[in-house]
């Protein structure tokens, strides 16, 4: 359930973010890349087992109870 | 290639053309530093690279991205770690966004110990991605059975292992290798297992398309050094193997004339 925080007046989701609960106040996936102090142009999102192509970030709302994976590429064989 | 005068060699998979018939991988190096280094070295053209989850802690950590470019190394994103086909196709999906295309390398392990292909999964996992668009490059035993099954399913190569992954043990079973060369109307590359300089020759002598390898040049003492070791090994390989050795005899054959003996 979303609530109003009463610090700064953002909404503020519960969302689970590569595997770990989290509270964030970013009303859709752009916003939230940002806040985590990620680039966008380097990431991969998965929300609720569906890929979020990069181009949909700004119109990709954040809801509570969303299931989140950021990933990006790492050195492998 | 061209001190030879001859028109530069290329093979092909899933309709991309590449020069270099040496892949590497980028894992296990000191840094992404050495890492970048090491795959210029090389001489490849293609890189494989893994996906993982974003660091939250440390958003900036260096990044692959940064050091092993995509302007200059195509990224052929694994599946390692992955035991089971929706797995592969879910991290797969994940690196066709991050990279914007559907050439992948395609492993499903099975025991941890000797990290040997489950191929009985790996056969259904390249379906699944096949279904779902990907060229896919499949790791595998090497056995020719498996192999062939592989490329009916729509495998884009096929990829044996000459020994397990990061062993440096070299080409184990140069038979079936050869065997699964003769027999594949696609690329077939040995993936795993190669040592050292000669081992990469050996494969490429045996008729593969190319090599793939990231160990036996990341845990060498000079990986850079290594690197180019490799790149030219690879070159003579596949200059031997189109040149033709010569037939094997029991005696000896003298090389300077018998005649006009003072």
């Amino acid at each position: 359930m979303a609530w109003v925080s009463a610090k700064n007046g953002a909404k503020m989701v519960k969302i689970l973010l590569n595997g770990e609960e989290r509270e964030v106040t970013a009303s859709n996936l752009m916003a939230l890349i940002g806040d985590l102090g990620l680039d966008g142009r380097k990431v991969a999102v998965e929300k609720n087992l569906e890929i979020v192509p990069r181009s949909t970030y700004p119109a990709t709302q954040i809801n509570d109870g969303d299931r989140l994976e950021i990933v990006h590429f790492v050195g492998g064989g | 290639m061209d001190d030879l005068f001859l028109a530069p060699e290329t093979w092909s998979v899933a309709g991309r053309t590449f020069t270099s018939r040496l892949i590497v991988g980028t894992g296990k190096y000191k840094d992404y530093a050495q890492n970048a280094a090491a795959a210029r070295a090389s001489g490849a053209e293609i890189v494989t690279v893994a996906v993982r989850r974003v660091n939250l802690t440390d958003p900036n950590q260096p990044m692959l991205m940064d050091y092993v470019r995509q302007d200059e190394f195509t990224y052929l994103p694994n599946t390692a770690g992955c035991f089971t086909g929706e797995e592969a196709v879910r991290t797969l999906r994940l690196a066709r966004e991050a990279g914007g295309w559907n050439l992948v390398k395609l492993e499903v392990l099975s025991d941890p110990k000797t990290l040997y292909p489950d191929m009985e999964e790996t056969l259904r996992s390249l379906k699944l991605l096949v279904k779902d668009g990907f060229d896919v490059m499949v790791y595998c035993s090497d056995d020719p059975v498996y192999a062939r099954k592989l490329e009916e399913a729509g495998a884009a190569a096929i990829m044996p292992l000459a020994a397990p992954i990061g062993s440096g043990l070299g080409i184990q079973n140069p038979v079936t290798l050869r065997i699964i060369v003769e027999n594949a109307k696609v690329p077939v590359l040995v993936d795993a297992g190669v040592g050292t300089a000669s081992e990469a020759a050996e494969a490429m002598e045996l008729g593969c398309d190319a090599v793939l390898m990231n160990t036996a040049i990341a845990e060498a003492k000079d990986p850079i050094r290594m690197a180019r070791a490799m790149k030219y090994a690879v070159m003579a390989g596949r200059d031997a193997y189109l040149a033709g050795r010569m037939p094997r005899k029991l005696y000896a054959d003298p090389s300077s004339p018998l005649a006009g003996l003072i």
